[in-house]
């Protein structure tokens, strides 16, 4: 079992997983990973049941020293990781040896990574979840964010890291992260609680991502949002991604850590296949919304599960059996070629 | 009571059963009610459920069982609901300091409505209030049924730091703070129980649907429940509440 120690923990990394699942009805809020598409992919780059919980990175990458050889992969926002201070592959599973140091650069597009090792985290679960709940201080490690000298335990690869490495994801499943978004809504669950103007301007205006933006909910700013007669209901549950409209009639996106209830009228839902989108969002970007109906919203889940499956076919077929190096002279020029032989 | 049950789409994930808009007794035991019956048939697809004052959020998994056959299993489920048996709500009753450093505001509650300190405990302690939700921070139950002789404003600045078990009164509710926390209750007493540890097995004492009873004890006691929750000793106080009007 090998263990990492951090150097520098960058702005936020915090351990997470899919979350505490079955604690909303005492108030637990769920928490977990904000955009989980990359952390299923991560984990499954690495070889880790889906679920296995991940380091999540915000916006500066932690600094980080491997105490044993390990595989890991990186996913999300381009947050320009290294090892030993050179550039390395998102999207692809990696091989590091005995006082690697990974490190990060610069956010050049999105605003999460997320770092998946073979073999998972070694942190106790909490309520069934290995998540950090920085509020409720529990989960993770000792509850926070990641300090600087903390030491985890990452646990044994399923395979052979020879095995893992070089496992990649195709392009065409690699999502670009644009400073401008129009994400699909589900209307609802207070929606009668707006006039038609209200819902009309929901729908065509589009909204700024404001400073106040963290794992518990992305405050927007434009136009307001008008409603019938007040913007106050008896509190009621919260789902991941309902969008809270206060009295000032500015959006809120309720994210991982949201609260278990509230007491605003939600004029909609952000569609699931579309939360990951959002968790990529940062302060200045724009979003937009656009209404789809619950039998699109269902089969667009159909869609991002089926895709993460042939995702993971494709990972699995394309273990490296061998690799070959050669130099090659054309024109003159010198050219290192790196060649890898596929199962 | 809404004549006809509410079904809300709540994102491709959750639906929201919505029995009234308003508070009441009434309106909260249909929410208790259906959450059981919900349990009670092991619905493939649900994932959990969040009770609230006048609804109930299921939470599901859309791969394994779509919106409307969903719907049409749980509007199925509430048009059957009286041959559903419901056990009767359980009263879980709360040992309580009152007053001294325990809960410092007493007097200014007692003062507030022209009462004396033993007034006020004896009114806090007659009744049995409804936990109606849970939320806020884990384990925090939203009750109802205060009495209003005893009803008071919140502290005019609030202090930074209460400390888990403190029981208070903010306008006409009464509440326990189940963690540490800042908040502008008025402070009347404390309780020794947990209302949460995340390490325990059940990490929430209380249930939404069920009622508390606040029972008065000295620092003696206090301190004797103390140590017997620290050793895993304590034997929970709990009883079925009697059926009222039936």
């Amino acid at each position: 079992m090998g263990q990492i120690k951090i150097l520098n923990p960058g702005l936020l990394t915090t351990v997470q997983d899919e979350g505490r699942v079955g604690y909303q009805q005492f108030g637990v809020p769920v928490s977990g990973v904000m955009d989980y598409f990359s952390y299923k992919v991560a984990n499954i780059l690495v070889g880790n049941d889906e679920k296995e919980a991940v380091l999540e990175v915000t916006m500066l990458g932690p600094q980080i020293i491997f105490e044993e050889g390990t595989v890991i992969a990186i996913t999300g926002g381009k947050l320009s990781p290294m090892i030993n201070g050179k550039a390395i592959p998102m999207w692809k599973s990696i091989h590091v040896k005995k006082d690697d140091q990974l490190s990060f650069g610069g956010m050049k597009e999105g605003c999460r990574s997320y770092i998946a090792f073979a073999g998972g985290i070694n942190v106790p679960e909490i309520m069934g979840s290995k998540s950090t709940y920085m509020k409720g201080k529990i989960g993770g490690y000792e509850g926070r964010p990641l300090k600087k000298g903390d030491k985890l335990k990452i646990g044994s690869p399923k395979e052979s890291l020879l095995k893992l490495t070089g496992r990649a994801v195709s392009a065409k499943y690699i999502p670009e992260y644009k400073n401008s978004l129009e994400v699909r809504v589900l209307l609802g669950p207070q929606e009668e609680y707006f006039t038609e103007k209200g819902i009309e301007t929901f729908l065509s205006q589009s909204y700024t991502v404001t400073n106040e933006c963290d794992r518990m909910g992305f405050r927007l700013d434009g136009e307001e949002i008008e409603h019938k007669e007040g913007a106050d209901i008896i509190s009621d549950g919260i789902a991941f991604g309902a969008i809270q409209i206060p009295g000032h009639g500015k959006p809120i996106i309720m994210m991982a850590d949201r609260q278990t209830t509230g007491g605003y009228t939600k004029i909609a839902n952000v569609i699931y296949a579309d939360l990951e989108r959002i968790a990529q969002a940062k302060p200045g970007d724009i979003i937009s919304f656009k209404k789809v109906s619950i039998e699109e919203a269902q089969s667009i889940l159909k869609e991002v599960e089926e895709r993460i499956t042939a995702i993971k076919k494709e990972c699995v077929a394309r273990e490296i059996i061998d690799t070959k190096e050669y130099r090659l002279k054309i024109n003159g020029k010198f050219y290192e070629v790196k060649v890898e032989e596929i199962k | 009571m809404y004549r006809e049950t509410k079904y809300l789409i709540a994102g491709e994930k959750a639906l929201v059963i919505e029995f009234g808009n308003e508070i009441s007794e009434k309106i909260n035991s249909k929410v208790r009610a259906m959450m059981i019956a919900i349990e009670k048939n092991n619905i493939e697809g649900i994932i959990e459920m969040t009770p609230t004052y006048r609804s109930l959020m299921v939470h599901y998994d859309p791969l394994k069982k779509d919106y409307h056959s969903l719907l049409k299993q749980l509007q199925l489920l509430e048009s059957q609901m009286d041959k559903i048996e419901i056990p009767l709500p359980e009263v879980i009753e709360i040992p309580t300091v009152y007053g001294k450093e325990f809960g410092p505001d007493i007097e200014n509650v007692a003062k507030h409505n022209g009462l004396t300190v033993e007034e006020v405990i004896k009114i806090h302690t007659s009744r049995e209030y409804l936990i109606y939700m849970l939320g806020f921070t884990p384990g925090f139950p939203y009750l109802g049924g205060m009495n209003e002789k005893i009803a008071t404003p919140r502290l005019k600045t609030p202090r930074t730091k209460i400390s888990g078990g403190s029981v208070g009164i903010a306008g006409s509710q009464t509440g326990i703070y189940p963690i540490d926390s800042p908040g502008g209750w008025q402070l009347i007493g404390k309780t020794p129980l947990k209302l949460y540890d995340a390490y325990r097995e059940s990490p929430i004492l209380l249930g939404s649907g069920n009622y508390i009873k606040f029972v008065a004890i000295d620092e003696n006691t206090y301190k004797r429940t103390e140590e017997a929750i620290k050793n895993n000793t304590y034997v929970y106080k709990k009883y079925p509440k009697e059926r009222v009007g039936k």
